[in-house]
């Protein structure tokens, strides 16, 4: 059974002049339980607006342009913020922010932060249940609960910032968890801790449904059991993980495989091509593909073709002449 | 360009910026329409009507033409303390802000302590200094004492600013701290100085009008302002036997003057500061 | 011409401390490297190993408060001749540039470190020359501003800079961190085509060791202030010595490896 749907959904920004820009265009996919779904693309190709979709967060300038968006069947289109925040966010989807930093009040203690997220969703529980139930919860997470519980968010490194995080995220045990570059912005070790302590709370069961947002190709490969590639708003391909990072049938996701550096012994003579040319912009009307411009195999007529998502290979692919 | 378009969106800005115009039209062009007398044209306190339409003052003086030669002194005294004020304040921010260390202390010290003593008890005892003071000797007391909150501001901004990346590329391209003072750290801050200005010019309208009120403002025969105004109604039994016209105009005048300067100011941190635009 | 006689750094027991007393912070901690010319050294290190403070040390931003530290023999004194020579590029290509000016007048501002500053037109030459270094052409940045540009491309402007200025010494500062995976390639194709072509000596620094790996002719291996390990990649990679090496190179997620159980 999906518990998360998104069908046909485009996003577009009014900016303060006048112009749409259509940042996503006809996303389609669903999350049935157990799914992990990674969504990889570069900056700027609709990945974080795509997330504020997802969570039917429509707050000017962003707005709904067509398409729907169902938890548990039931559509996120046409509701207030408030009412999404209050029904659907923290207990059935719940988000991982990108700056750890800016996610949590500098002002408060890390517990009065998370004792807040759990006594807006449980009424009549006293301050000091909540602490109780909160030290539990933080001991599964492997940090000093106490250090990490009482520091104020500066006290704490990169890492336990980003953790305790993840760790308030799903305080309430939700449905499904959207992480948007929740390790961008870490070093390679930090990251590793965190995606470990992601894994464990998939492991004891704390929620196990998500949709991992990134642009490290190869990170996503050991995270995710589907990855779909984003391009210019528009998903390209969609598939396992093994297909669309070992075998690659959308240009572009095969450019993006060649331009990822395969840091491995033995690997350094293997260049990496980058690809030249930069996205479309997305204020104007775009007919035909969108990768046409940079595309290296690219025919005349692909400018002015719109490309329909099509099975190739057992995965979704929007270019009709993938094989 | 963009940025006054912006700045035209905004509701805030447009009634703000037309209600100030208004008021500097009157003051530069009343005259031109209306025909200045402040010399005695009737009975003291002789109310409003057809011919002076407010009425006259203590010594039968037009009210009318005391409000536009008063607006142009009130603006005059403000505009000059505010630069002033914006001047110093911007200089011993910056150089302090972006030095930092023992200069920084020092500049930090000084603004302090003006910034502990009350800015009016120092208004007073300068004001006092003088026998005869002008509207222009008003101003620059006012400019001298008020420039610490716009020194405190620059400062944290000049501070902000200091450790960014394009910064130091500045230095590594061999930039002096002159050049990166005016170059790479005034043009971030400018729109924020330009705030301060119109604050600045805001309080130094209403503290020339306070230090009127106690009988320190300009003094000698032509030095009419608001605060002036204010100050005979006050002494002259305006407030007491139901002469209103002697100083709701004039209490008027001075808050939508205020009133339009805060709007504008207020319209311009929103297109300013980006995080707020969006 | 190589030299390799010349050391372009040296480093003995260097330190640099902060502050004092009870908030002591050792950065960098007893230090002894030297870099000789015409090298690529990458400083690999986590977050907080101090390799940012080096690199500092290296620009002359910061002074040794222990030990000697030398460039080209000589402890750095006057800045302004000292960045004639070593340069760098930054993390974050976004807050590089003034955002009032051109990039193409920025970087034309870049000859400000001359002594005597070439003509006008030979500086507009080498702007151009520099832009189609990096790929790009010269019209299409023209009469462009900072926020104009893409995270990639203004790291790209980054590099132009250091191909106009032609230094002999390139300290690059996670240039590599802010950017998209897939521009990465760029920017060390980039860093290799500055040491191949103008023979440049270039100090790498990252925090992900297969990045340092595939651009570096020796690696150093950072950890709180220490380096804790030197050799050439392949040494490092293939026989770390030392437990830190051994965590970097398992923390990355590599395409074909296992990286954690799930």
């Amino acid at each position: 059974m999906a518990i998360f749907e998104v069908e046909n959904l485009s996003l577009h920004y009014l900016t303060r002049f006048g112009a749409k820009i259509h940042a996503v265009t006809d996303v389609s996919f669903t999350m049935e339980q157990g799914k992990i779904l990674g969504i990889a693309g570069e900056s700027g190709c609709g990945k974080s607006t795509l997330v504020n979709g997802l969570m039917g967060l429509f707050i000017p300038p962003l707005y709904p342009t067509s398409g729907d968006v169902r938890v548990g069947g039931e559509s996120l289109m046409n509701r207030t913020p408030q009412d999404v925040r209050q029904n659907v966010l923290s207990r059935k989807v719940s988000m991982i922010p990108q700056g750890a930093f800016n996610a949590l009040n500098p002002t408060r203690k890390v517990k009065d932060i998370a004792a807040d997220v759990m006594a807006a969703h449980m009424k009549g529980v006293d301050r000091k249940q909540i602490y109780e139930r909160l030290k539990e919860r933080f001991d599964l997470f492997g940090m000093e609960t106490e250090k990490v519980l009482n520091a104020y968010p500066i006290q704490l490194t990169a890492g336990e910032r980003q953790r305790s995080v993840i760790g308030i995220s799903t305080l309430l045990n939700p449905q499904m968890v959207i992480a948007d570059e929740p390790t961008s912005a870490l070093d390679v070790t930090t990251q590793k801790v965190v995606i470990k302590m992601i894994f464990d709370l998939l492991e004891k069961g704390i929620f196990s449904t998500m949709i991992f947002i990134t642009h490290e190709l190869p990170l996503l490969r050991h995270v995710a059991n589907d990855i779909a590639i984003m391009y210019a708003g528009e998903i390209v391909e969609m598939g396992t993980a093994q297909q669309v990072v070992f075998d690659p049938r959308h240009p572009y996701t095969k450019a993006l495989m060649g331009a990822m550096l395969s840091a491995e012994p033995g690997q350094k003579q293997r260049k990496p091509t980058a690809i030249e040319g930069a996205p479309p912009n997305l204020a104007n009307p775009i007919s035909g593909c969108r990768f046409a411009e940079r595309c290296p195999s690219a025919k005349p007529e692909c400018k002015e073709r719109e490309q329909k998502i099509r099975i190739v290979g057992e995965r979704q692919v929007r270019c009709e002449y993938a094989e | 360009m963009k940025l006054l378009k912006n700045l035209l969106k905004s509701p805030m800005f447009v009634i703000g910026m037309s209600l100030f115009l208004v008021t500097i039209l009157i003051a530069i062009f009343g005259p031109l329409f209306y025909a200045i007398n402040t010399d005695r044209v009737g009975v003291p306190y002789d109310m409003p009507n057809a011919q002076f339409w407010l009425g006259l003052d203590n010594y039968g003086r037009d009210y009318v033409s005391l409000l536009i030669r008063g607006l142009g002194s009130s603006l005059y005294v403000g505009v000059i303390a505010g630069v002033i004020a914006t001047t110093i304040g911007t200089l011993i921010g910056l150089y302090g802000g972006f030095k930092g260390g023992l200069a920084d202390d020092i500049l930090s010290v000084l603004t302090n302590l003006f910034v502990v003593i009350p800015q009016f008890v120092i208004l007073i005892l300068i004001s006092t200094t003088f026998e005869k003071r002008s509207l222009a000797l008003v101003a620059m007391i006012i400019g001298f004492t008020a420039w610490t909150w716009s020194a405190r501001g620059v400062r944290a901004q000049a501070a902000a600013l200091k450790s960014k990346d394009h910064i130091s590329l500045a230095r590594l391209n061999g930039d002096n701290t002159l050049k990166v003072l005016v170059v790479h750290i005034l043009p971030y801050i400018l729109s924020y100085v330009f705030m301060v200005f119109i604050l600045q010019v805001s309080s130094g309208i209403l503290s020339e009008a306070a230090i009127s009120m106690i009988g320190l403002g300009p003094t000698g025969d032509n030095a009419i302002s608001l605060g002036v105004i204010l100050n005979d109604a006050n002494r002259y039994g305006g407030l007491s036997d139901k002469n209103w016209h002697a100083f709701i105009p004039a209490t008027c005048v001075i808050s939508a003057l205020v009133f339009a300067l805060y709007l504008i100011n207020t319209s311009m941190e929103g297109v300013f500061n980006p995080r707020l635009r969006k | 011409m190589q030299n390799s006689e010349v050391k372009i750094f040296d480093a003995m027991n260097a330190g640099r401390t902060f502050g004092h007393g009870k908030k002591l912070v050792t950065a960098v901690d007893d230090v002894t490297f030297d870099i000789k010319d015409g090298e690529i050294v990458s400083l690999v290190g986590g977050s907080g190993c101090g390799k940012s403070v080096l690199a500092k040390m290296m620009l002359g931003l910061y002074r040794p408060t222990s030990g000697t530290f030398l460039h080209k023999g000589q402890p750095i004194t006057d800045l302004k001749e000292h960045w004639r020579e070593v340069q760098s590029v930054f993390q974050d290509p976004f807050s590089c540039f003034n955002q009032f000016f051109t990039i193409r007048s920025q970087l034309k501002a870049a000859f400000g470190i001359y002594k005597i500053k070439p003509s006008d037109k030979e500086m507009e030459d080498r702007v151009d020359q520099a832009l189609l270094a990096v790929n790009v052409k010269p019209s299409e940045v023209a009469g462009k501003y900072p926020f104009e540009l893409s995270g990639g491309q203004m790291q790209r402007m980054l590099l132009a800079r250091i191909f106009v200025l032609r230094p002999k010494v390139l300290i690059a500062d996670e240039p590599t961190s802010m950017v998209d995976a897939c521009v990465r390639a760029n920017i060390l194709d980039y860093l290799m085509k500055l040491k191949e072509e103008l023979n440049m000596t270039i100090v790498f620094i990252t925090h992900d060791i297969g990045l340092a790996y595939y651009v570096s002719d020796r690696l150093f291996i950072m950890h709180k202030g220490k380096i804790v390990e030197q050799g050439t990649p392949d040494d490092v990679t293939v026989h770390p010595k030392c437990e830190h090496t051994v965590q970097l190179l398992e923390d990355i997620p590599e395409i074909h490896k296992e990286w954690i159980k799930k």
